[in-house]
């Protein structure tokens, strides 16, 4: 059994819970909600395990000093960390004050009753509740990691329809986003940003500053920016800016193939075995058996891929006094404060920060660098609270992509028609660049404007991630069951672009030709291809996703033009089960139309039905977009994919009907389900092209042209 | 700076602005009603949309003056005396949001698409809804809630 990090951080139970006078429960998780809707999940859980009603459950504000510190929401792992430490809190709480009660009514626990927090003696009129057993003091005893939990034959929460309490507020337009916060004097900020990565601001108008109708300049070596209490001048002003700023050297960019780049600059390799990188040497190629009925050698790419959330990234930056208060919809509060504190030589206790809802994207965009911007300017402007917005072509143009990736797989099936060698070259830039505090300033130079500032400081040179399923080797070491295998990581060093966690980090491309490789592999061995993956696995919850979904989609029928395809993976092959089956068509113009999509997943017991279905649902429409769509353009002089019609993503004109089957497993534990989705997604749309029109495509995305040109090929 | 007035959900609203500013920015800064979002000020994305005179369109572009004398429906203009409307109510049950960000500009949208007569079909539905770009994948979702809704207003 793993250790739950979280709970070893945070091991007492009052730092996740307490029974608030006004007899409502307050739950603390340290994961932000990021619309995977983690409030609810650990609001649910704790009402379950405290027969507590959910609507008495009261999830705390994610603030630096007042919730537990989770690092950051990143790795499907909100429901095995959160939400596991606040099931074992509740339950370690609920016995100690079942322990009170027993005391105070004179009767033995085991006979003592609980309804929505209200402790009863039946058939008497004994009775007291958590409140008046708390007495509104700390539950200052240890998390009993072993603490008793529900059996799920006893849940009244779990299970019953739940309507989670966010939505309301998200329809009505009710919420608020950090874009929407206002306070008193505060100021619009926008920022002048570079040509590209390399540029030095030369040359600015020295009196650019008199003409600019009330406005602050905000400058730090190359870092600009603009702040005006209108915000809509403040929009034109940073316009005007950018139309003067000179800029140097004009060229930033190596614009050369990627996939060339990816096999031939200096690189680290590492073998990885068990899931794991390990130090050692790299072993050598393996060769096929001598009597191999079926072998295939096979190289996967992708480009650059964009974050790329609706609402370009924002914060709220207030210096009052010593302290500095920072809205901001990062995923990581703690270890962003940490990197801000460190690059601003501040005292830790001086800043605050404080999550407020954003744009979703599932990964490290601009959300931290807009966070160190507005710190910047509100520093710059003492007293005054700076509410500052990425335009959307910053948004495009500087967040850290999702590095692109090389993947080659060479395979051989063996006479009992299963596979005996199969090896898998990954080669990708860093999966890993989130500010964190380090050694040697790490932190610090890992926010996008130390760069700019005076004096800069370099991006760091990434290092190889060795944990399990970790960066670029996330699923890159099969589930499947092969006797002979050589697995191999390549972190890639000195590439043009800068890179860091995009959904799913490498699991998205090495399962995509994984799943590939064996959809092929069935066909020249002359096998249905979800029989040929049962035969490489053992484990039944992986063979029951695959059953079910390939039951869901239902038997073939042989129209002309529709293709069927699956794709398969246990996400980090230990988080959530998930198998996906495609059905498409390609029209003249060789646009893929996706028709009907089914999703079958084992994630352990379910807690939030809703909301597990709209990660699995949402994963498979990323995944798509990702697979059909995206790509990041660039040349020497900077990114040219600055909107959406330079970036193009999957719209509603192709969004596919899906039916997802949660497979139920009651008493399981909870399985990370964010991101099990979008690997299979990716393998399941190339194998059903290849079925449709017998073409296989390697290099994301599958546009027109790539078909079009694989067809001629 | 001028004096426009506008008539937003109902009611005649009178600001002083720069006429050239975006309806968008002056339904959020100055009139506090901050439901339509701004996503890419280019008209590409429909996060920003609002209904005029029945119609969704975007309003991070065009400015202010050109609304005057429209009648502008906003998000939450959509809420009933009970609580939310009837598009807002499907997609609460449909679970139609997930980081909400396109949200309000997809609301707007399925009202619109309600209040057509006929009731549009699934390609006009599609068409429309095609403006508008959501990155957490709640399209099926949408959809689900856009066709619970068509259905009872065509009941």
């Amino acid at each position: 059994m793993t250790t739950n990090p979280s709970l070893a951080r945070h091991p007492a139970v009052d730092e996740w819970l307490s029974f608030d006078t006004d007899s409502s429960v307050v739950v603390r998780s340290g994961k932000v909600d990021i619309g995977q809707r983690i409030s609810a999940a650990v609001a649910l859980v704790a009402a379950e395990e405290l027969d507590v009603d959910p609507e008495r459950i009261r999830v705390a504000e994610r603030e630096t000093g007042r919730v537990p510190d989770e690092g950051y929401t990143s790795g499907s792992r909100s429901m095995m960390e959160s939400a596991q430490a606040v099931r074992l809190a509740a339950a370690t709480a609920r016995r100690h004050l079942l322990a009170l009660a027993s005391r105070r009514l004179a009767a033995p626990v085991d006979e003592l009753e609980v309804a929505n927090g209200v402790v009863r003696v039946p058939g008497t009129n004994r009775t007291t509740s958590y409140w008046q057993l708390a007495e509104g003091r700390p539950l200052a005893i240890p998390v009993d990691h072993q603490a008793a939990v529900k059996s799920p034959a006893m849940h009244r929460v779990l299970g019953r329809p739940y309507e989670a309490p966010g939505l309301t507020g998200l329809v009505t337009g009710t919420s608020r986003f950090v874009h929407d916060m206002m306070l008193p004097g505060m100021l619009h900020a926008r920022l002048v940003r570079p040509p590209h990565g390399r540029a030095r601001l030369d040359e600015l108008d020295r009196d650019i500053e008199s003409r600019l109708q009330g406005a602050h300049l905000v400058r730090d070596g190359s870092f600009l920016a603009i702040a005006h209490p209108d915000e809509w001048t403040a929009t034109q002003l940073a316009a005007r800016i950018a139309a003067v700023a000179r800029w140097s050297p004009e060229r930033g960019y190596d614009a050369g193939d990627i996939a060339e780049l990816l096999v031939t600059n200096p690189r680290t390799s590492l073998p990885v075995l068990d899931g794991a990188a390990v130090q050692g040497l790299v072993p050598p190629p393996i060769a096929p058996p001598a009597d191999a009925v079926a072998t295939l050698t096979a190289r996967f790419q992708r480009p650059y891929q964009m974050h790329a959330p609706i609402g370009p990234s924002a914060a709220l930056a207030h210096l009052d006094g010593d302290r500095l208060m920072l809205w901001t919809h990062s995923q990581g509060i703690y270890p962003l404060r940490e990197s801000i504190a460190e690059a601003l030589g501040r005292d830790l206790e001086s800043i605050r920060l404080i999550h407020a809802p954003g744009a979703g994207c599932y990964g490290h965009n601009g959300a931290d660098d807009a966070a160190f911007d507005a710190a910047l300017v509100a520093c710059a402007l003492p007293g005054r609270p700076i509410l500052l917005k990425w335009s959307r072509a910053d948004e495009c143009g500087w967040e850290p992509y999702g590095s692109a990736m090389v993947v080659d797989v060479s395979a051989g099936v063996g006479p009992d028609g299963r596979v005996a060698t199969w090896s898998h070259d990954t080669y990708s830039d860093t999966h890993g660049a989130r500010p964190r505090a380090g050694a040697g300033g790490i932190g610090p130079a890992r926010l996008l404007a130390s760069r700019f500032r005076e004096p800069a400081l370099e991006p760091p040179r990434a290092r190889p991630s060795i944990g399990s399923h970790s960066g670029l080797h996330r699923n890159q070491d099969p589930i499947y069951e092969f006797p002979t295998r050589r697995i191999v990581k390549n972190l890639v060093h000195d590439l043009p672009l800068r890179t860091s966690s995009l959904r799913a980090l490498g699991a998205f491309l090495n399962v995509l030709a994984i799943e590939s490789v064996m959809d092929e592999l069935a066909g020249r061995a002359g096998a249905d291809p979800i029989a040929f993956r049962l035969r490489h696995l053992s484990d039944a919850r992986a063979c029951r996703v695959l059953e079910v979904a390939a039951g869901r989609l239902g038997s073939k029928r042989k129209e002309s033009g529709i293709g069927r395809g699956f794709g398969f993976a246990q996400y980090k092959n230990a988080s959530a089960y998930a198998a996906v089956g495609i059905e498409l068509s390609i029209d003249e113009g060789a646009r893929v139309h996706l028709h009907r999509a089914v999703i079958a997943a084992d994630a352990g017991e379910i807690i939030d039905r809703q909301g597990l279905t709209s990660q699995l649902e949402g994963g498979l429409l990323q995944a798509a977009s990702l697979t059909l769509y995206e790509e990041v353009r660039y040349d020497a002089f900077g990114i040219t994919s600055r909107d959406w019609e330079t970036y193009p993503i999957l719209g509603f004109d192709n969004a596919p009907e899906i039916e997802a089957v949660l497979i139920e497993s009651p008493g399981e534990p909870f399985l990370g389900v964010g991101e099990a989705t979008i690997g299979p997604t990716g393998g399941a749309i190339a194998n059903a092209i290849h079925d449709a029109v017998g073409l296989r495509l390697r290099r994301v995305p599958f546009t027109p042209e790539a078909i079009r040109a694989a067809a001629l090929a | 700076m001028t004096r426009v007035v506008l008539h937003i959900n109902g009611t005649a609203r009178e600001v002083d602005v720069d006429p050239s500013t975006p309806l968008l920015y002056v339904l959020r800064n100055a009139l506090g009603l901050t439901g339509a979002k701004l996503g890419c000020g280019l008209e590409q994305c429909g996060s920003c949309a609002v209904l005029v005179d029945g119609t969704a369109r975007p309003s991070c572009v065009a400015p202010v003056v050109q609304f005057e004398g429209a009648e502008i429906v906003t998000v939450e203009g959509l809420v009933e005396s009970n609580g939310p409307g009837a598009v807002q109510r499907a997609f609460i049950e449909e679970g139609a949001a997930q980081c909400g960000y396109c949200t309000p500009g997809l609301v707007v949208a399925v009202e619109a698409l309600r209040r057509r007569r006929p009731v549009p079909d699934e390609a006009a539905v599609r068409a429309v809804l095609a403006g508008h770009l959501c990155r957490c994948g709640t399209h099926a979702a949408v959809l689900r809630a856009t066709r619970r809704v068509l259905r009872e207003r065509g009941m």
